[in-house]
């Protein structure tokens, strides 16, 4: 038997609203099932598990807030007893987490899927004021029954708020400032940066975008991300997490994709296994990632599994930028805007496209003769753009 | 005990009772049929009868139903109160013209001037290993007919005292007995002495699925209902008796008590009364529905001779639980 217990999805996370559950009790559930919903401060989260079994006991309903670590759940099984529930995973000094699949945007009613909903069902939840699209059926067809409004019209806490996923931008700013803060008082930061030159990385890629559709066209934003991603391999001691007085480092590369929201706030999920990804496989996670974040319909495992993030600022941010690193975390890669400046080219001068690199490291771990290692390789990568 | 216990008699004997009662009580009244007399009726509903009350009374005809219903339906519009059996509802059709053209319209043609209180009584249903011209269930065509009111009297109380109500009636009545009831047996209720001909019984209550059926479809659908109680599926039994005119009020009543509905009927499903009741729940409790409209229907095809082939075409107890419980818990 396992615990699904309530994830922390944050440094500074210290509970959540549970609200929904996608399974019930006597359901089989395999690894990477997404089977609840948690609400926090980045908006409604899909919480996965990582163990195989049969939901024996379902321990916290719908609508209750309860701290990191309750047990939500238990799960009795026999394959994967060992195996660990989202929450532990990032948190764990285990580098084997269960790979979760390649994220896939649920089908919801804005993307044209039609709504199967019972008459009475609707009707019920009209008079309820509950916004149906929000309910999981479980009639014929995956139909919404009238059970199933009742279940949501139960699980509405007496007089609170109803419960609406996305994200609840004041909400999320007070989580930015405890996870800022902490880090500012807790990581003594180090900042170097590098100008590295695009001139080879853009050739190449507009190379590579000329015959191709909108859609598979990459952006240089993958370039950076991937050179990011590979020169982890070359200094590991950038990617990992600091806890508990030590530094542990991750095997696997994950990178913390910061997506800024509409309207202000930022999450930055994690692209799992970064550097293994071709560069097409890397766009279509970005485009799957930015997607949901600004829907709302990240993952638990994205949220905690980053072992290093990188922000990118795009064609309308600032020349640089300087990070401000993502507890437990012990660095972050900043990208500036693309900019054509007079650059020194063997002999002459000549107008190149150029882009500040920026590291903030953990002094506690690495020192900057290793960060500035790590930003020579990332401008080695970007000068060999086939390769990445 | 000051009253002995009740004794269980057979539908067969029900049925009996209430044509002796009607002989003995009003003497307008007569039987006529094919066989009905010496032979005893083909399901032996009349047996004895002959010797008890004469020929005159229990008359034996040709086989020639449109002569015979034609006969009653004449013997109806001047003052008689003939009882006809059509052996079964197969070879009703012979006397369709007679039933449709003449007993239904002659009281409306005739500005109201004639009545034609007939009674029609036929066997109706499957599973009696008589093959194709002696086996179908054709009764929801006959409610397809305005004027005629059509009765299926299920239980014993039923087949004891529907065919009162019947003579009472005005115009023309038909009554289908299912051949597998006939050898049923069963307790007369105490204290009843009459039913009622035009309203739909709930058979046993329920709240999660209303299985909606009549006639011979009852019994397996109440067998039905004790297989999905056992699941933790209560399920209400309507038994709709009266086929024309529908009790539309307890057929909405249940459906928007449980919200779903699986309705039970061993005529083929094409055109059938089932999808009469499935439209009427539609206009009239759509917005109570918690899941699809089921039916269990006959095979569409000609009964087959073959015990288990017959079984295969007739809705039996399993599919019955199936769609209820498909309804109530989706797989």
């Amino acid at each position: 038997m396992s615990d699904f217990k309530m994830p922390a999805l944050g440094a500074d996370m210290e509970a959540g609203t549970l609200v929904e559950w996608h399974v019930k009790q006597g359901d089989r559930v395999k690894s990477g099932d997404v089977i609840a919903v948690v609400e926090t401060q980045k908006g409604a989260i899909e919480v996965e598990v990582f163990v195989e079994g049969v939901v024996s006991n379902i321990l916290v309903p719908v609508g209750a807030r309860v701290p990191v670590g309750t047990v939500l759940a238990r799960i009795d099984g026999a394959a994967g007893e060992t195996a660990q529930p989202a929450a532990a995973a990032a948190r764990s000094t285990t580098p084997q987490v269960v790979a979760a699949p390649i994220p896939v945007a649920r089908p919801t009613i804005a993307t044209g899927a039609r709504l199967k909903i019972t008459p009475v069902a609707r009707r019920r939840a009209a008079a309820l004021n509950i916004d149906v699209t929000t309910l999981r059926g479980t009639g014929a067809e995956g139909a919404i029954r009238l059970a199933d409004v009742e279940a949501a019209a139960r699980a509405l806490p007496a007089s609170a708020p109803s419960i609406r996923r996305g994200v609840d931008l004041s909400e999320m700013r007070k989580a930015i400032a405890a996870a800022m803060s902490r880090s500012k008082r807790e990581i003594p930061h180090y900042y170097l940066s590098e100008t590295v030159d695009l001139h080879a990385a853009l050739t190449w890629l507009e190379n590579f975008n000329r015959d191709r559709e909108p859609l598979a066209r990459i952006l240089p934003a993958v370039l950076f991300l991937k050179a990011a991603a590979l020169a982890l391999r070359a200094q590991p001691k950038l990617n990992g997490f600091y806890e508990s007085g030590a530094f542990v480092p991750m095997s696997e590369i994950h990178i913390g994709w910061a997506v800024a929201l509409r309207g202000g706030g930022l999450v930055a999920p994690a692209i799992r296994d970064t550097d293994k990804k071709s560069l097409a496989d890397l766009m279509s996670s970005m485009r799957d990632l930015v997607e949901r974040a600004r829907r709302g319909g990240l993952r638990a495992s994205e949220l905690t599994s980053p072992t290093m993030t990188v922000t990118s600022v795009g064609d309308r941010g600032a020349e640089t930028v300087t990070g401000i690193i993502y507890p437990p975390q012990v660095a972050i890669v900043g990208f500036g805007r693309i900019v054509t400046r007079p650059f020194v080219v063997e002999e002459g001068i000549a107008p190149r496209p150029l882009v500040t690199v920026s590291l903030a490291a953990d002094h506690r771990v690495t020192d900057g003769h290793l960060g500035g290692l790590y930003l020579a390789e990332v401008a080695r990568l970007l000068q060999e753009p086939e390769k990445l | 005990m000051s009253e002995s216990a009740p004794l269980a008699i057979t539908y067969r004997e029900a049925c009996k009772q209430a044509l002796r009662q009607a002989l003995v009580e009003d003497s307008r009244v007569f039987l006529m049929g094919e066989d009905i007399g010496r032979y005893g009726g083909c399901y032996a509903v009349t047996k004895g009868l002959l010797e008890e009350f004469g020929d005159e009374r229990i008359r034996d005809a040709p086989l020639s139903e449109s002569a015979f219903v034609g006969a009653g339906i004449g013997a109806a519009m001047t003052g008689m109160r003939p009882i006809i059996e059509i052996m079964t509802v197969n070879f009703s059709l012979l006397a369709l013209d007679q039933i449709v053209n003449s007993a239904v319209t002659i009281p409306y043609m005739s500005g109201g001037q004639f009545a034609v209180p007939l009674v029609i009584r036929m066997a109706t249903g499957g599973g009696r290993r008589v093959a194709a011209q002696h086996s179908h269930s054709l009764e929801g065509w006959y409610a397809h007919i305005p004027g005629l009111r059509v009765l299926t009297p299920a239980t014993i109380d039923d087949a004891r005292y529907m065919l009162l109500a019947a003579l009472v009636e005005p115009n023309p009545t038909l009554i289908f007995e299912h051949v597998m009831l006939y050898n049923m047996e069963g307790v007369l209720t105490p204290g009843v002495t009459s039913v009622d001909i035009d309203h739909a019984a709930i058979r046993r209550p329920g709240r999660d699925v209303s299985l909606i059926t009549y006639g011979g479809g009852l019994f397996k659908t109440l067998d039905a209902a004790e297989t999905l109680a056992k699941e933790g599926i209560e399920a209400e039994v309507l038994d709709l008796r009266t086929l024309r005119p529908l009790d539309s009020d307890a057929i909405l009543a249940s459906v928007s008590k449980t919200r779903r509905c699986v309705i039970i009927d061993e005529a083929w499903r094409s055109g059938s009364i089932s999808a009469e009741i499935g439209m009427r729940i539609v206009e009239g409790a759509f917005f109570e529905l918690d899941a699809p409209l089921r039916r269990v229907c006959g095979r569409e095809v000609p009964m087959p001779y073959a015990a288990h082939l017959e079984d295969a075409c007739l809705p039996q107890r399993d599919a019955i639980v199936a769609a209820a419980r498909d309804l109530v818990r989706p797989t």
